[in-house]
């Protein structure tokens, strides 16, 4: 392509044809604001709704100032971004934005984090002159995994585009004109009733404190304050290779020790791993994955193909958009309902104590982990496997409130039996980690034979979908890997409609990266290099663990010798599997 | 298919029959609700989850549409619409005051449909009979020239 050449505050830069004046001025560091403007290079996300004009520049030549996120760069431009007349307009529209804004940055869980606010400190603005009509106030809709507080909404619709043209699921629209104007579900129907899978990438993205997580980090204080409970809790991979970017770290820093000793000094009693129980879910869905290869193989072909059940927001998204394959996907629960089933069943008998004195707290990168612990199914007489769910975010801002800096803690280990994993169980993290984790087992147990090489690199990276063989020995087993829910949703097309490739087994994330990309992770602020450096964390985490493969970890194999009897045996069948059922919601 | 009889299965079958029409389905959303609108009267939930399955999009979408223009109704219109145009020429020749006296004789505002389903009053734009300025229209049957005191007179004709 063609490029062109434009000055921007006397800096002579050149770019592709193509380009916005806004990126023109990122690539010579010449910083404009923005605020509904998002790119998401990585995950093709881009929000050009131009709406809020905070972006504007002066162009010469043109009378009207110009929003220099959605105006094309031209060549011999000539832009000032820093002119008396630009700082004026840029005030005006922060404070049209604050006059319809409640402020309550006080109590706002975004507060710290809100690029609203941000915009308000980097400007100076000390009072508001404009006084409007009354402020627009909406119902406050409150779901197990997020909270929609929609006078707080400044309309980027940043939040409609993710969920609609990334994620395809269709949840968010615009609704009503003028003063009334916001964004809403379906006949403005609570979320929780609509097809919204609770991935939480609206929350990821928004702004402002308008979309947040349901915290729980008062219960978990409250749980944790009882002494009549014992508190386990569960860390899942995604989180130690982020939470400490909460603490000043580089992204991709690894703090797994340190988180296990915050842990501890919070008075959790036993701080157990997601990652045990990311093992155990591969020797479930691994054995599961062989049976149905081996009916695949005798010529029943809808034996396949598989799919990896472990995120809840994509069994969600199955369960109301794709019905005609409610059959296909992995009936192993995730691992954090494993770890909560065999915590309040074989740990609760180890400590000889009932289940309803156990509290088990999970640290999830995730939303969709809250409401998925919620669900009815994952409970026993109406006390449930998994008690409370944190956020990445939740837990760090707990450390926080305790008074620790998470980089001056000695580390530790995790408590046994339930903290022993392996390096299969941490790629779990990672878009491509589940499938690479069953394939390291599969080829074993099915071929008898040891893997020649440990890492798949051809299971691994970025692109949203991707299709690679994995030779099994002779039978050459077709993979298919997505993330992001509309990556999902053309791999899941293409497998209704007659599944040319002939892919045999399927992972699917829901969100962008996996789930070092969850939307309870620390924000990315629309930063897509952080997720592909907490993405290297994961494999190098993996290639330090003594043991690689889950059917080696012994403290699993101690579990189906000393509880479970074998792999999708009675037992498991009992606590580690579940079933499906379509929702037909709007 | 519904329970409500005005959501017959025969209109169903119309809607359907007319979007079968339509070539390229992207873009013409407005088009079909517009159609939706004329042959059910309004649109309920049921008639905006049917297009948005028809024209895959998201029902969100539909409803964001819906809710965007003043045009569409999600109620049912009553026996008799009575529909007054709130264009500049109409509102400076006294539009407003009629808007009261039919607001006053049916106990209804813009949008609503009367508990005994009789009456609903809609509000439109400009309808092109400036020239009868102030004008409304009882179904299909236009009144133009008009005062506030003619009002009750012409309900009452439909009571
Ligand atoms: S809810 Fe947040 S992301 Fe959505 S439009 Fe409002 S401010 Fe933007
Ligand atoms: S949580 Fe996910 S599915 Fe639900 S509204 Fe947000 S982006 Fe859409
Ligand atoms: S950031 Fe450019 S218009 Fe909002
Ligand atoms: S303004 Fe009413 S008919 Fe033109």
């Amino acid at each position: 392509m063609s490029d062109i050449k434009l000055t921007i505050d006397g800096k002579v830069v050149s770019v592709p044809m193509g380009s916005t004046v806004l990126e023109a001025a990122r690539k010579v560091d010449v910083h404009i604001p923005t605020l509904c403007h998002l790119d998401l290079h990585d995950t093709k996300m881009v929000n050009q709704a131009a709406s809020c004009r905070i972006c504007v520049v002066e162009i010469d030549g043109r009378r009207n100032l110009a929003p220099s996120c959605a105006t094309p760069a031209l060549d011999g431009m000539v832009i000032k971004t820093n002119t008396i007349r630009v700082l004026d307009a840029r005030k005006t529209v922060l404070e049209l934005l604050l006059s319809d804004h409640p402020k309550e940055c006080l109590t706002c869980a975004k507060s710290g984090e809100c690029e609203l606010q941000g915009l308000a400190e980097s400007f100076g603005v000390r009072e508001i002159n404009i006084t409007g009509k009354a402020q627009s106030t909406y119902r406050k809709d409150v779901t197990t995994s997020l909270i929609r507080d929609m006078d707080k909404c400044v309309m980027c619709r940043r939040c409609e585009t993710m969920c609609n043209k990334v994620q395809t699921v269709g949840a968010l629209s615009a609704i009503n004109r003028g003063f009334e104007a916001v964004v809403s579900a379906a006949f403005d129907l609570p979320m929780g009733e609509t097809v919204c899978t609770h991935c939480g990438q609206c929350v990821a993205v928004c702004p402002t404190g308008a979309l947040t997580e349901n915290d729980a980090t008062w219960k978990v204080v409250e749980a944790l304050a009882d002494p009549e409970k014992v508190v386990v809790v569960q860390t899942a991979p995604a989180v130690r290779v982020a939470i400490g970017e909460e603490f000043g770290q580089d992204p991709g820093t690894t703090v797994t020790g340190q988180m296990v000793t915050a842990l501890r000094n919070l008075g959790f009693d036993h701080v157990f791993d997601t990652d045990f129980a990311a093992d155990l879910t591969i020797l479930e869905e691994g054995t599961e994955l062989l049976q149905r290869l081996g009916k695949f193989l005798a010529g029943e072909k809808e034996a396949l193909p598989i799919l990896t059940s472990c995120c809840p927001a994509w069994v969600n998204f199955i369960e109301s958009q794709f019905p005609e394959l409610i059959h296909i996907p992995s009936t192993a629960k995730s691992p954090q309902q494993m770890f909560g089933s065999i915590a309040k069943s074989y740990y609760a008998d180890i400590l000889d104590i009932p289940r309803e004195k156990m509290v088990v707290v999970s640290i999830m990168p995730c939303l969709a982990k809250k409401y998925e612990a919620s669900r009815e199914e994952f409970a026993v007489n109406g006390n449930s496997d998994v008690d409370l769910v944190l956020s990445t975010r939740e837990l760090a801002n707990l450390i926080q409130r305790s008074n620790m800096n998470l980089m001056d803690l000695e580390k530790s280990e995790f408590d046994q039996p339930m903290g022993a994993s392996t390096g299969a169980a941490v790629i779990f993290g990672t878009t491509g980690g589940v499938i690479e984790a069953a394939v390291r087992t599969a080829y074993e147990v099915h071929t008898g034979k040891e893997l020649p090489k440990i890492d798949f690199e051809e299971l691994r990276g970025f692109e949203g979908v991707r299709v690679a063989g994995v030779d099994m020995d002779g039978f050459m087993l077709n993979i298919g890997i997505a993330h992001g829910l509309g990556n999902a949703r053309a791999l899941l097309e293409e497998v209704r409609d007659g599944n040319p490739r002939n892919i045999h087994a399927i992972e699917v994330m829901a969100c962008p990266g996996g789930c070092i990309g969850g939307a309870g992770q620390p924000f990315h602020h629309g930063d897509g290099s952080i997720l592909k450096k907490r993405q290297s964390a994961i494999y190098q985490v993996d290639r330090e663990m003594p043991i690689r493969k889950s059917h080696e970890n012994p403290a699993i194999t101690e579990l189906y010798e000393k509880y479970l009897g074998k792999p999708c045996g009675h037992l498991s069948h009992q606590l580690l599997h579940t079933e499906y059922a379509v929702k037909d919601k709007v | 298919m519904s329970v409500k009889t005005d959501l017959t299965e025969t209109k169903f079958n119309e809607l359907e029959a007319y979007m079968e029409t339509i070539p390229v389905k992207k873009g013409e959303l407005i088009r079909v609700l517009h159609k939706a609108q004329g042959i059910f009267g309004y649109l309920p939930e049921e008639v905006q989850k049917y297009v948005a399955k028809k024209m895959n999009v998201s029902t969100a979408k539909v409803f964001g549409v819906v809710s965007f223009y003043s045009y569409f109704t999600m109620k049912p219109k009553g026996e008799h619409d009575i529909a007054i145009c709130l264009g500049t020429a109409c509102y400076v020749r006294g539009a407003e005051k009629i808007l009261d006296a039919i607001k006053r004789e049916t106990g209804i505002e813009v949008g609503e449909t009367s508990a005994d389903g009789k009456f609903s009053i809609t509000g439109l734009r400009c309808v092109g009979a400036c020239g009868l300025a102030p004008v409304v229209m009882v179904n299909d049957k236009v009144y133009g020239r008009l005062t506030a005191d003619m009002i009750k007179g012409i309900i009452d004709n439909y009571r």
